[in-house]
């Protein structure tokens, strides 16, 4: 087949494949939160109550898709888009198999954080936008604790960049052929997977949408389709810190010969993917300030002990 | 690359004119937002990868942010605008303007009368880049620490929460009447 074609079905067929998870996220959370808490969760529509996914999406798209009229009509419209582009963007440098990869970039690990520190904008943007206290209030929270968790996201990555050598996942997953990297940088990965939940504002971090205080923060006045936008953007956020966490920590597409490697990769992204649900099933929302003291006092510390020690032990054992 | 090289430039130069020409604060940020973004595909294209994610993450998702937030929290109307639209009339941009076109086109007269030496793209990667900074740039690097690190103190300092002052109400109720 003609290379240029066999790239483009490759790109075609990752965005298929990760809306589509993203979007039965909507089923499988509601299904997994039941069970945790000992309820029966949506199981009338269809088998299992599979089809619910298919019947919440097409209440979603007939809903009026209203914008209000004190709002910025373009930024209101821009800024629902900018979530599910930044966040669908990074999943062109994650290497799902040794094949299948939209590309192979040299500063992979870098375009991720570039497209994360992007999608902050959409709630600062779809916040301003809606012209009302509540929006603004989550907006307001929202950017900041992105913009902090931002910092010990990038801090905690690079241990796995002094230990690999390189910004590259595809070199990053080979370079664990001996060792899983969440071993060794055991540190790494807990700061990654926290600062990890804040970015995708999941709870116990979801405080920019904090529904008991803010009406629903952020995207209180949008509906439709561009509520959709936000909603499925938040597990497409979900789906990219798992693939992430379990490229540069987990081996990637690594596993005992058996299966192929995009099942294992698959396998153990959902094992994250419901652990992310597990946490929301079990635990509380911090105050404002303690996630901010949290994060300031104890992450940014821990983050740069792991970058130093472990700078210091590759130097050593050189 | 040149034909992306030539569209981000475009792209960049256009955005940067809306961004003067803008009435609307927001919305003026926002196209330097897209302006940083082609600049970061222009040193992409020129074979600076490293440069190019820096550009995107520092300026235009940290810097940028912080821009539109304090923008947000100004909470700028409608009177704003009208103010920004009186303030930019024919008067004040038409001399800057002339004088900007001349130097314009004397630039573009340089760049066609000298023949460039022919570009020699090598693809700088993240590690020669770190080499360069903590080599023969190392005091340079140190310096910009330092100021950094002067800007945090002195940010604390501004924001430190005052001693506690009790309200002149309160005073009084806690002497002894």
């Amino acid at each position: 087949m003609n290379p240029i074609w066999a790239h483009i079905l490759t790109l075609v067929l990752v965005l298929l494949v990760m809306v589509t998870i993203a979007a039965g996220l909507i089923y499988v959370e509601r299904r997994m939160l039941a069970v945790w808490q000992d309820r029966l969760g949506p199981n009338r529509v269809g088998p299992f109550g599979l089809l619910q996914v298919m019947a919440d999406m097409i209440k979603i798209f007939f809903k009026e898709d209203w914008i209000p009229k004190f709002a910025d009509k373009r930024v209101f419209v821009l800024a629902p888009m900018i979530v599910m582009i930044s966040i669908l963007m990074t999943f062109a440098v994650i290497p799902f198999t040794p094949l299948i990869s939209v590309v192979n970039l040299n500063i992979g690990l870098l375009f991720f954080l570039a497209m994360s520190s992007l999608g902050a904008y959409s709630i600062v943007l779809a916040g301003w936008a809606s012209n009302n206290k509540y929006s603004l209030l989550g907006a307001i929270r929202g950017s900041a604790q992105m913009l902090s968790y931002e910092v010990f996201m990038g801090l905690s990555l690079m241990g796995v960049v002094v230990m690999a050598g390189s910004f590259n996942l595809h070199d990053i997953v080979m370079a664990q052929n001996k060792v899983w990297y969440f071993i060794p940088q055991i540190v790494g990965f807990v700061v990654f997977f926290i600062a990890g939940i804040a970015e995708t504002h999941r709870l116990p971090f979801d405080i920019p949408e904090a529904e008991s205080e803010l009406v629903a923060g952020y995207h209180s006045e949008y509906s439709g389709m561009k509520f959709g936008m936000f909603f499925v953007g938040e597990y497409l956020g979900i789906t990219l810190i798992s693939a992430l966490i379990v490229t540069l920590y987990f081996g990637g597409w690594r596993g005992p010969h058996f299966l192929p490697p995009v099942i294992w990769f698959l396998i153990k992204m959902f094992v994250f993917i419901l652990i992310f649900i597990l946490m929301r099933a079990s635990l509380p929302r911090p105050r404002y300030d303690q996630l901010m003291s949290y994060g300031w006092k104890i992450l940014l510390p821990l983050s740069l002990l792991n970058l130093l020690i472990t700078g210091a032990c590759v130097l050593y054992f050189k | 690359m040149n034909v992306i090289f030539y569209i981000a430039s475009i792209i960049a130069i256009l955005a940067t004119i809306m961004v003067i020409t803008g009435r609307n604060a927001i919305h003026s940020l926002l196209f330097l937002i897209v302006s940083l973004l082609a600049i970061g595909v222009v040193f992409f294209t020129l074979g600076a990868p490293f440069m190019a994610a820096l550009e995107v993450i520092i300026y235009a998702g940290a810097i940028m942010v912080l821009f539109v937030f304090v923008i947000m929290m100004l909470n700028l109307g409608k009177a704003y605008e009208k103010m920004e639209e009186s303030w930019f009339s024919y008067k004040a941009w038409l001399g800057p303007g002339i004088l900007c076109i001349i130097l314009l086109g004397e630039l573009i007269y340089v760049f066609t009368v000298t023949k460039g030496s022919g570009r020699q793209l090598t693809v700088i990667s993240p590690q020669e880049v770190g080499m360069t900074l903590f080599g023969p740039y190392i005091l340079g690097v140190e310096l910009a620490a330092m100021l950094l690190m002067t800007g945090i103190i002195g940010a604390y300092h501004i924001g430190r929460r005052k001693q506690k002052e009790y309200h002149r109400l309160l005073q009084k109720e806690e002497e002894p009447a």
